[in-house]
């Protein structure tokens, strides 16, 4: 019992220190956005501050024009329009093939899936130039359909692979049962495996925002104005620009860093279980 | 009957997987011809209107160049360095994920953390760490006495590429953490029991127990990373910006810099192009070992 004992003070201590090496970086940033500049250049580093600074986080919500807050807010809500838009879209056209691939039975079926998860080894860099002129061409250039449209073709191949791993844990009878009462296979994909499927859903949808909120390369080439710049694009440009006040960059950081963080933090219970049997021979 | 029923199966498997197939090979068969092509002319603007044919003259100059090998060396370091520190790390931290803890659903929230945070905002985030000025971790170490003077962390070109790592290494275990986590939960718990009635050793059960049973989850996150880590861009591109002397230039920010800061397109496809054949000569290697391991599906 004592060796027990003292394992699990082991663990727990591990499990601290791991917590405090995580959120400290992310903890000073937290700190640095509300401190104030001069405060923050002092040496020797005042870790907590005697006066606090909200200035930055009023500049985003309520700036100009002139400053970055116009820029922000239309990046926020351009990125938010963005990832809605790739995960829905993602997520409607991969539930359909992962349930050709989990269920069907045809020719290449190896092959065709091994062609879209393969697609995710090419380089974005290899597909910049003619996809730059292409998107010129279409008239989609810096906007947010021409990025929804690039970003799905990341997005799918993972929507995809989790998915198509999840539907093949679920005991093939339950469906079955339901197209023997005369229901066809699509019927039965949504009245029966989807509702069976929650938790490998769920884990792709985070998979699929976290993946199109992050989306830089495409964003950076694409996009030119605040009609269509996300997140990332609007912050480097931050981070290049206010290399004196990183203040400014942190408050703006800690913003952008917040829709992913709500989706992961409220998701996480599923991934694991969403992606438990994905990972392994079922 | 049978026959018929198949050949249903295949012309609904087509029809359910039209969708997907047009929005992922529509978007990238094109443009990955189009650049091939582009990799063997000369294009020396993006207006340019005289593009002569050179044949391979392309792939030779970014062969011949010693810029490429240096930053295809440090490419391969951060990938080898950043990869494998993850998947040691990923591990640990998947064992701590999975034990007995008190609050467990805290910890997980809280490992979920740098895996949530966009890649940009924590190369913001690190690059403010390393200051040479502000940073907290010359603060931190100099008020600990471990340093007399602040160092400029991202001032030395070998030093900023292992910081750049370091980030990255904050950043991605997470993932693999709880990639291998999704492993560990899998091994039957009936695996563990019999060990111990046995009284095997905790490592003896790791080793003929554990490592087997994650060999699957291992090889999908090691595909995974070293194809990410070997592309990396936009952590260098916040950080560093390939700097200083070109101390953190890795083959992706090099082809980037190529095609769109000197405006040498041929060459710029000719690099990306190297990159691809890197790729998927490192990703054949990968799908053996993932064949050996039967993965489900592949």
């Amino acid at each position: 019992m004592k060796r027990a004992q003292r394992n699990s003070v082991l663990v727990h201590v591990a499990a601290i220190v791991t917590s405090v090496v995580i959120l400290a970086p992310f903890l000073w940033m937290v700190m640095a956005s509300i401190t104030p500049q001069r405060i923050l250049i002092t040496t020797p580093l005042q870790w907590i501050p005697d006066e606090l600074d909200l200035s930055r986080y009023v500049q985003i919500f309520t700036g100009g024009s002139e400053g970055v807050g116009a820029t922000f807010r239309a990046a926020m809500l351009n990125s938010i329009i963005v990832a809605v838009g790739t995960v829905t879209i993602s997520m409607i056209v991969g539930i359909l093939g992962a349930y050709a691939f989990a269920r069907l039975k045809f020719r290449f079926r190896r092959a065709i899936l091994m062609t879209f998860l393969a697609s995710y080894m090419l380089p974005q860099i290899a597909l910049l130039i003619p996809l730059y002129l292409i998107l010129n061409t279409a008239g989609l250039l810096n906007t947010k359909t021409g990025l929804i449209l690039v970003d799905c073709a990341i997005v799918i191949p993972f929507v995809l692979w989790v998915l198509s791993n999840y539907f093949m844990t679920i005991p093939e009878e339950l469906e079955e049962a339901a197209r023997i009462d005369g229901t066809t296979r699509l019927g039965a994909l949504f009245w029966v495996v989807l509702p069976a499927a929650k938790p490998g859903l769920f884990a792709a949808i985070m998979f699929a925002f976290l993946l199109a909120w992050d989306e830089f390369m495409y964003a950076l080439i694409f996009t030119s104005s605040d009609v269509a710049k996300t997140l990332p694009v609007a912050l480097s440009e931050f981070a290049g620009r206010y290399t004196t006040d990183f203040g400014l960059v942190a408050a703006g950081g800690i913003l952008a860093a917040l829709p992913p963080l709500i989706v992961a933090v409220i998701f996480q219970r599923y991934i694991v279980s969403g992606m438990a049997s994905g990972a392994v021979k079922g | 009957m049978v026959r018929s029923k198949r050949e249903n199966q295949a012309r609904l498997a087509f029809w359910l997987l039209i969708p997907a197939g047009v929005a992922v090979f529509g978007v990238i068969v094109y443009p990955i011809l189009r650049t091939l092509l582009i990799s063997f002319f000369e294009v020396t603007s993006a207006l340019a209107t005289d593009t002569p044919f050179v044949g391979f003259n392309n792939y030779l100059e970014v062969l011949s160049n010693s810029t490429f090998w240096a930053s295809m060396g440090r490419t391969l370091y951060f990938t080898l360095i950043s990869t494998s520190l993850e998947l040691c790390l990923g591990l640990l931290l998947a064992g701590l994920l999975n034990a007995k803890l008190r609050a467990r659903w805290l910890f997980r929230a809280i490992v979920v953390i740098p895996w949530a945070i966009p890649t940009i905002v924590s190369a913001a985030m690190w690059k403010g760490v390393f200051n040479a000025q502000y940073g907290p971790l010359n603060a931190m170490l100099s008020q600990l006495g471990i340093i007399d003077q602040y160092q400029a962390w991202l001032g030395d070109p070998t030093t900023a590429l292992n910081m750049v790592i370091l980030a990255d290494v904050w950043k991605s275990t997470p993932l693999v953490a709880f990639f291998l986590l999704a492993g560990l939960t899998a091994i039957p718990n009936e695996l563990y029991e019999a060990a111990k009635l046995d009284r095997a050793s905790w490592p003896r059960i790791f080793r003929s127990i554990v490592l087997p049973m994650l060999i699957p989850s291992i090889s999908i996150v090691l595909v995974l990373r070293t194809v990410e880590a070997f592309k990396v861009f936009d952590i260098i591109y916040v950080m560093t910006r390939g700097g200083p002397v070109n101390g953190t230039q890795t083959i992706a920010y090099y082809a980037y810099t190529t095609a769109f800061s000197d405006q040498n397109f041929g060459v710029g496809s000719a690099l990306s192009y190297v990159i691809v054949i890197v790729i998927l000569a490192l990703s054949a290697i990968y799908l053996r070992l993932l064949r050996r391991s039967e993965m489900s599906l592949l």
